[in-house]
């Protein structure tokens, strides 16, 4: 088992041959992401209409725990996945952050739904943040108001694609490998008229 | 075999604890290769729901209530044995009852310790 840096560590047309004659050949890194991708433990917690289907897609029916991802954690400390489901007002937008801040490396963002996205529907109240990814890295974006659970499922999967790309080494691997990256994000905290506070360099939204 | 008969049973309890250890010593060594230590204020701060925790949780808890837990231990074991006794005073020998009556002052002495520090008036 090697890892070397950038290049795949093994010949995949190699593999799959061997593979065909009951030799099964990994690398750690694969074999990390296996099984980081099929366990996915998600923060319990739910912000409107979206939470409804994320709950439908955990239950029997729609059954996400086929993916290895039903088992919503309580406490920031065990999740390192955080599904933001519905509207994000910018009264929970700092206790989304600061969660998130919370949640042990490496973690994933999975924004569902319009109101996560940009405020969807809501985009113009006054108290309505537009978009999540001001505030944190978004993995995977779920369209739709809400999304069905199908559609949730859809996004857990790519995501679950997005982790077994995931390097453990080169200069392509995640900024949370490498130790001179900040952990956190900055808090949002509230100015005399709006959230004041860096955002993550969106302009599109202001 | 002449080997000792305990070799064995060291052999299997270093075993367990090397099997536990294991993938403690593991983690941490993949911990120490690839995934550095990020603390900080929000991601150290004990509170887990998100809000900031306020004021501080270095407040004085006021511990009184245990005194009270304490004593009222004294009427409920009084009342388990008095009413038995009571029912069976009259067939019971001196010994027993003698015996009865020391608990009975036991308890009796306990409450009155209590009264005479002052524990029993609420501050």
């Amino acid at each position: 088992m090697e890892m070397n840096d950038g290049e795949p560590a093994m010949n995949q047309e190699l593999q799959n041959r061997l593979r065909q004659q009951g030799v099964v050949l990994t690398t750690v890194e694969e074999l990390y992401n296996w099984g980081r991708k099929n366990s996915l433990w998600p923060l319990q917690f739910g912000l409107a209409c979206c939470a409804i289907e994320m709950i439908a897609a955990s239950m029997a029916r729609f059954d996400m725990a086929r993916f290895g991802a039903e088992v919503f954690r309580p406490s920031p400390r065990q999740a390192d996945l955080m599904i933001v489901s519905g509207t994000v007002t910018k009264k929970m937008a700092p206790q989304v952050v600061r969660l998130f801040n919370q949640m042990p490396e490496p973690k994933y963002v999975i924004a569902m739904g319009a109101c996560a996205i940009c405020g969807g529907h809501f985009r113009d109240g006054y108290n309505v943040l537009r978009g999540i990814d001001l505030y944190l890295p978004v993995d995977v974006y779920i369209p739709g108001c809400p999304p069905r659970p199908e559609a949730l499922l859809e996004g857990l999967i790519t995501l679950q694609k997005k982790i077994a790309r995931q390097r453990l080494k080169g200069p392509d691997r995640p900024p949370h490998l490498e130790a001179g990256t900040a952990g956190e994000f900055p808090v949002p905290q509230f100015g005399p008229h709006d959230l004041e506070g860096p955002q993550l360099g969106k302009a599109r939204n202001t | 075999m002449s080997t000792n008969a305990y070799l064995f049973l060291a052999l299997f309890a270093a075993a367990a604890v090397g099997f536990a250890l294991a993938p403690l010593a593991i983690a941490w060594l993949w911990a120490r290769a690839f995934s550095p230590r990020k603390p900080g204020a929000v991601k150290n701060a004990i509170y887990e729901c998100g809000l900031e925790a306020q004021p501080t949780g270095w407040v004085q808890f006021k511990s009184e209530y245990y005194l009270y837990g304490i004593i009222f231990l004294v009427f409920d074991v009084e009342t388990i044995f008095l009413l038995p006794f009571a029912v069976a005073c009259k067939g019971l020998p001196f010994g027993a009852c003698l015996a009865m009556l020391i608990f009975i002052l036991l308890l009796a002495e306990g409450l009155a310790w209590a009264w005479a520090k002052g524990i029993l008036a609420w501050k």
